[in-house]
C-alpha cells in the first residue's frame, strides 16, 4: 500500500514511504521528526496543522501526503535563524502556551508577502482562520505590524 | 504597561522579560506530550458510550480483536485484573477507569483498542458493539435534585476531604455535596427591606477545548510507572495512580513538559490512569491522545442556575440577599463538590451585606463531567449577581456604578463567610472602570436599527485553601541557577515568573536562570496548577528557597572568610579547590486556614482576594440582534505585577476566552443525550474577527502584602465581568434582559420581536 514519494523539505530533497490515507502532518511527524505542524481540531478550522506547499499555506492535517509528491514543502522548522516575523512574536509577547504559534507565523509570513503594510483588519481578515485559545490576538497583530517595519527596514 | 529590555537590568520583578521559552516556541521546538514517541509504543483508541444511562448488558470486541494490527482491546474486566476497585476521583471515587456495570453519559469511555498503527487502532474501534438496558436519564440540575433517574446508587466521596466523610455511602440521590452558609438573619431582612428583588439565572455547559488536546503516554516495567502527561496536577496523579495500584509514591513518575493550554482542563486523572493500566496489561508504552471531538466527552465547564434575592433599604443599601445555585456536574463528581463549597460562599458577591443564606448543590446528571474552568465556578456566579444587580439599580433608579460603590465591601469589612477582606482593591478597581469608562460623560445612544449601550461588572473570588507547594533552588559552582518547581507552564508563564522571583533573591538576571519541568522524581510536591494559585504559592516557595540558597552562600562565605560580595564561583573553589559542589535550598509554602463551620462561617476563607471587572460598549442590530462590541475594558488586582507584560497578556487572554462564553459557546445536546456539536466547525470559539474593536487591560496599582514582592494569581481575573457587563449593555442598548447564556443574537432578536 505504501509507496515512495519525493518531495522538498525545507530546502532539501527527500523521500519517504507514505500510505495513501496518510496526511501530510502525519509524515512529517513520523519520517522526518518534525513536530512544529500539529494536529489539533483534525478539521482545517484552527491552523495549529499549517505547512507550506509550493508556496502556499494548507492544513497539514488534512492534505494527503502523496499530494506533496514533487513539490516544495516548508514548515516552521525551516529556517536556521530567527526571522523578522519570530523576532516580532518574541518581542511582542505573542503567545502563551505556543501550540498555535508556529500556525501564526507561517500565515503571518505569507500575509506580509502579499500585503507588506497591513491594517488591523486586513490582518484580522487574514488570520482569521487561526485560532488561539489563550486568545493572545492583540498582541498578535501587534507583532504582525512589528514584523512588518521590520521588514520593510530590512 | 511598561516593558523594559534590558537583560541585566534589576530589579527582576516588575520587568517585561519575554518568556524564557520563546525561541522554543516561535521555532516549533517547545516539547509537549503530542510530540512524544516511544520505542514499541501502543496507541489506544477509546470506544465510547451511545446511551446516556444504561446497564451494559453486552461487549462484543470479537471482530475489533480479530482485526490484522490489533495487539489487544481492553473493557473493565481486564483493568479490574490490574486495579481491583478502579474507581478515581478529587473529591469522589466515582470514576471507573472504564465503565463497568453501567454508562453514565454519552461518550463515555467503555472499551479501548491498542494497536501499533493508531488508524488500526480506530478502525478496530468501529468494529466493537456493546448493547444497553438504557434507564431514565436527568440531564437538568434543577431536575437532579428530585428525579427519580438516580445517577450513582451510593455516593463515594474520596478520604481525602473531610467535610465529605458524612456523605459516605449516601443512596438514591444525585446532590453530591450541598453547602450552606447562613449570616445574621436574611429572612427577617427581607420582611424590614424597603423592596425585595428576586431573578434566575443560567449559564450553559461548554468546553475548554485546549488547542493541544489531552494527551498522555506511560511506560511500565513490573514494579514502576513513567506517566508522562500534559497535566496541571502532576503530585495529585503520582499519589492518585500510587493509590489505585496500592504502590508507594515512589514507584510512580509524573512528567509533564510545556502544556498547549490548560484552563482548568487537565486537572486530576484524565487518561493517566488508563494508560497506566494499559501499559501493565500490555508491557509496552502506551499513548493515548484525544482528538477535539473526544475532549467534549471528557471534562466540560459546569451549566448552572442561580436564584438570587436581595432586600434593599431606601437609601440603596442591600440588607440581605439568598443565594441558591445548582451546579450540573455531569455524571462524575471531578472537582464539582470544591467549586460547589469554594466558590458558593462568593455566591452573594463583593457586596457588604448584613443578612445573607447560600445554598450551592453540586449535582450528578447524565451528561459529561464539568470541573473547574478559568474561574472555578466564579464567572457563573458573577454572571448571575451583577445582573441581579444591574436590574436593582434600574428598578430604584440608581446609577449602576453607584449602587455598586454604596454597597461594595470596603477593606477591612467582613465578606459573606465573615473573612474580613484584606488586600482585595474592590474600591480601586471598580474607581478605574469608571474613568475608563468616561462614565460621568454623555453616552451616544445609537440610531435606527443600531442601537448602542454600556455596562459594567465586578467580581471576585477566593484562593482555594489550604494548598501547598515546595520547591527547591539549585546554585552551581559557576553560579548558574537551576529551580525545580511541579507547577505546570501551559502558557501562563510560570517558568518567567518563577526565574524573576529567584533572580530577584539571588541577584540574576531571570533569562540566566534555568526552571525544571515537573518530575516527580526530581521537582517538589506541589497542589496543582489551577485556581491563580501558583504565582502566590509557589511563588512564595520559591522565594523561600532562593533565600535558604542565599544565606547558605552567605554561610560559607563567612565560614571560608570571604568577603559578603565575594563572587558565587570564588566559593565553591575555594571550598573545593575547583569548579566543584552546589548549594541547594528549600522553600515550602502553606497558608494558614480555617475551615467553615455548621452555618458555612470562617474568619480565615482564603489566603488571597482576586477582584477583576470589566466595561463594555457595544451596537446591537435592532433587526438581526447582532451583537458589535466597540469597547471592552477590564481591570484587575492582581497585586504588584510580577511581569507586567504577561500579567496584560493573562487579563486579555480570560476577557477574550469568556466573550466566547458569552456571545457564542454551548455545547449543544439532543433529547437523548447526545451531544451535537463537538468540534470546531460547529462549535465556535473565538476568532481574531471576534475582537472587540477597541480593548484596554489594566492592574491597578495594588499590592499583596503576603504575596512573593507583592504579587498574586491573575489567571481567571479578566473572566469574572465580562458575561455580566455585556447583557447589562445590551440591556441598556435595548431594553432588553437577557437572563440565560450565551447572548446569541437569536436569544437577542427573539425578545426585540
Amino acid at each position: 500500500m505504501r509507496r515512495e514519494i519525493q518531495f522538498q523539505l525545507n530546502g532539501r530533497e527527500v523521500s519517504a514511504q507514505v500510505a495513501p490515507h496518510e496526511s501530510l502532518v502525519e509524515v512529517l511527524r513520523e519520517s522526518f521528526g518534525l513536530y512544529g505542524a500539529r494536529e489539533s481540531c483534525g478539521q482545517g478550522m484552527c491552523g495549529c496543522c499549517t505547512v507550506v506547499v509550493d508556496g502556499r499555506a494548507v492544513s497539514g492535517c488534512l492534505y494527503l501526503a502523496t499530494l506533496a509528491e514533487g513539490a516544495s514543502v516548508s514548515t516552521i522548522e525551516g529556517n536556521e535563524e530567527l526571522d523578522a516575523v519570530q523576532q516580532a512574536f518574541i518581542e511582542s509577547g505573542a503567545f502563551q502556551c505556543g501550540f498555535c504559534t508556529p500556525g501564526f507565523i507561517l500565515m503571518t509570513r505569507q500575509l506580509l508577502d502579499e500585503q507588506p503594510d497591513p491594517d488591523d483588519e486586513a490582518i484580522k481578515h487574514y488570520l482569521s482562520g487561526n485560532l488561539c485559545r489563550c486568545a493572545a490576538y492583540p498582541e498578535i497583530i501587534e507583532a504582525v505590524k512589528l514584523a512588518a517595519r521590520k521588514r520593510r527596514k530590512a | 504597561m511598561k516593558r523594559a529590555t534590558q537583560s541585566t537590568e534589576t530589579p527582576q520583578v516588575g520587568r517585561s522579560v519575554p518568556r524564557l521559552e520563546s525561541w522554543l516556541k516561535v521555532t516549533g521546538r517547545a516539547e509537549y506530550v503530542h510530540n512524544l514517541r516511544l520505542p514499541g509504543m501502543l496507541y489506544g483508541k477509546i470506544f465510547r458510550s451511545t446511551v446516556a444511562h444504561g446497564r451494559i448488558k453486552r461487549i462484543d470486541v470479537a471482530a475489533a480483536q480479530a482485526l490484522a494490527g490489533v495487539y489487544r482491546v481492553v473493557t473493565s474486566r481486564e483493568v479490574r485484573e490490574v486495579i481491583p476497585d478502579p474507581y478515581y476521583g478529587p473529591a469522589f471515587h466515582d470514576q471507573p477507569i472504564l465503565a463497568i456495570d453501567k454508562v453514565r453519559y454519552v461518550g463515555e469511555p467503555v472499551a479501548v483498542v491498542l494497536a501499533s498503527d493508531p488508524h488500526v487502532a480506530e478502525e478496530a474501534v468501529h468494529l466493537i458493539t456493546a448493547e444497553y438496558e438504557e434507564l431514565p436519564a436527568v440531564y437538568d440540575e434543577v431536575e437532579a435534585m428530585t428525579s427519580k433517574a438516580i445517577v450513582h446508587e451510593v455516593l463515594r466521596p474520596a478520604g481525602t476531604f473531610p467535610d465529605l466523610k458524612h456523605l459516605k455511602d449516601r443512596k438514591n440521590t444525585n446532590v453530591a455535596l450541598e453547602f450552606r452558609l447562613r449570616r445574621g438573619n436574611a429572612e427577617k431582612a427581607f420582611r424590614d427591606a424597603h423592596r425585595v428583588f428576586e431573578h434566575r439565572f443560567s449559564t450553559q455547559q461548554v468546553m475548554h477545548t485546549p488547542l493541544e488536546p489531552l494527551v498522555s503516554v506511560a511506560e511500565s516495567t513490573e514494579s514502576s510507572l513513567t506517566i508522562h502527561t500534559a497535566s496541571q496536577s502532576p503530585s495529585f496523579v503520582r499519589i492518585e495512580i500510587a493509590r489505585l495500584l496500592g504502590w508507594p509514591e515512589n514507584k510512580v513518575r509524573v512528567r509533564v513538559p510545556f502544556l498547549g493550554g490548560g484552563f482548568g482542563a487537565k486537572l486530576y486523572i484524565k487518561l493517566e490512569a488508563l494508560v497506566s493500566v494499559l501499559s501493565l496489561l500490555a508491557r509496552r508504552p502506551v499513548k493515548i491522545s484525544l482528538t477535539m471531538e473526544e475532549q467534549f466527552f471528557t471534562i466540560t465547564k459546569h451549566a448552572s442556575t442561580f436564584r438570587i434575592k436581595s432586600g434593599v433599604s431606601k437609601e440603596g443599601r442591600i440588607l440581605a440577599r439568598e443565594c441558591e445555585v445548582w451546579w450540573n456536574g455531569g455524571a462524575y463528581a471531578d472537582i464539582g463538590p470544591r467549586v460547589t463549597q469554594k466558590s458558593g460562599f462568593t455566591a452573594p458577591g463583593p457586596y457588604d451585606i448584613e443578612h445573607v443564606a447560600v445554598d450551592s448543590y453540586a449535582l450528578y446528571t447524565n451528561l459529561p463531567p464539568a470541573g473547574a474552568l478559568r474561574g472555578f465556578g466564579i464567572p457563573q456566579l458573577v454572571w448571575a449577581y451583577e445582573g441581579h444587580t444591574d436590574l436593582m439599580a434600574r428598578e430604584l433608579g440608581i446609577d449602576p456604578i453607584e449602587f455598586r460603590r454604596r454597597n461594595l465591601l470596603r477593606e477591612g469589612r467582613p465578606q459573606a463567610t465573615g473573612t474580613v477582606m484584606k488586600d482585595a482593591a474592590l474600591e480601586k478597581v471598580l474607581e478605574r472602570i469608571s474613568v475608563l469608562m468616561e462614565w460621568g460623560k454623555p453616552f451616544d445612544r445609537g440610531a435606527g436599527t443600531i442601537r448602542k449601550g454600556r455596562g459594567i461588572a465586578i467580581g471576585f473570588k477566593a484562593c482555594v485553601s489550604p494548598t501547598t507547594s515546595l520547591a527547591a533552588v539549585n546554585v552551581n559552582a559557576d553560579g548558574s541557577c537551576i529551580v525545580y518547581c511541579s507547577t505546570a507552564d501551559m502558557g501562563q508563564g510560570s517558568d518567567t515568573a518563577m526565574a524573576q522571583i529567584a533572580g530577584e533573591v539571588l541577584h540574576m538576571a531571570a533569562e540566566s536562570i534555568t526552571v525544571v519541568h515537573s518530575d516527580t522524581d526530581v521537582t517538589p510536591y506541589d497542589m496543582a496548577t489551577l485556581g491563580s494559585r501558583s504565582l502566590f504559592h509557589m511563588g512564595n516557595a520559591v522565594k523561600l528557597a532562593a533565600e535558604d540558597a542565599l544565606s547558605k552562600l552567605n554561610v560559607l562565605r563567612k565560614e571560608l572568610g570571604l568577603a559578603a560580595d565575594c563572587p558565587i564561583p570564588d566559593i565553591f573553589k575555594k571550598k573545593y579547590g575547583m569548579q566543584a559542589g552546589n548549594v541547594a535550598g528549600a522553600g515550602s509554602y502553606i497558608p494558614s486556614y480555617k475551615s467553615p463551620d455548621a452555618n458555612g462561617l470562617t474568619d480565615n476563607a482564603t489566603p488571597f482576594w482576586m477582584v477583576g471587572a470589566s466595561g463594555v460598549e457595544l451596537e446591537v442590530d435592532t433587526e438581526t440582534g447582532k451583537v458589535r462590541l466597540t469597547r471592552l475594558v477590564n481591570v484587575a488586582d492582581v497585586g504588584t505585577p510580577i511581569n507586567p507584560k504577561i500579567v496584560e497578556t493573562q487579563i486579555s487572554g480570560a476577557a477574550i476566552m469568556q466573550l466566547g462564553f458569552t456571545l457564542h459557546e454551548k455545547m449543544q445536546f439532543d433529547a437523548q443525550g447526545q451531544l451535537r456539536n463537538a468540534s470546531f466547525a460547529e462549535y465556535k470559539i473565538p476568532g481574531m474577527l471576534d475582537l472587540p474593536a477597541s480593548m484596554v487591560n489594566e492592574a491597578v496599582v495594588a499590592e499583596q502584602k503576603t504575596g512573593p514582592f507583592g504579587g498574586k494569581g491573575v489567571g481567571e481575573s479578566g473572566t469574572f465581568g465580562v458575561s455580566p457587563a455585556i447583557a447589562n449593555a445590551i440591556h441598556d442598548a435595548v431594553g432588553v434582559r437577557l437572563t440565560a447564556l450565551p447572548l446569541s443574537a437569536e436569544s437577542i432578536w427573539e425578545k426585540l420581536k
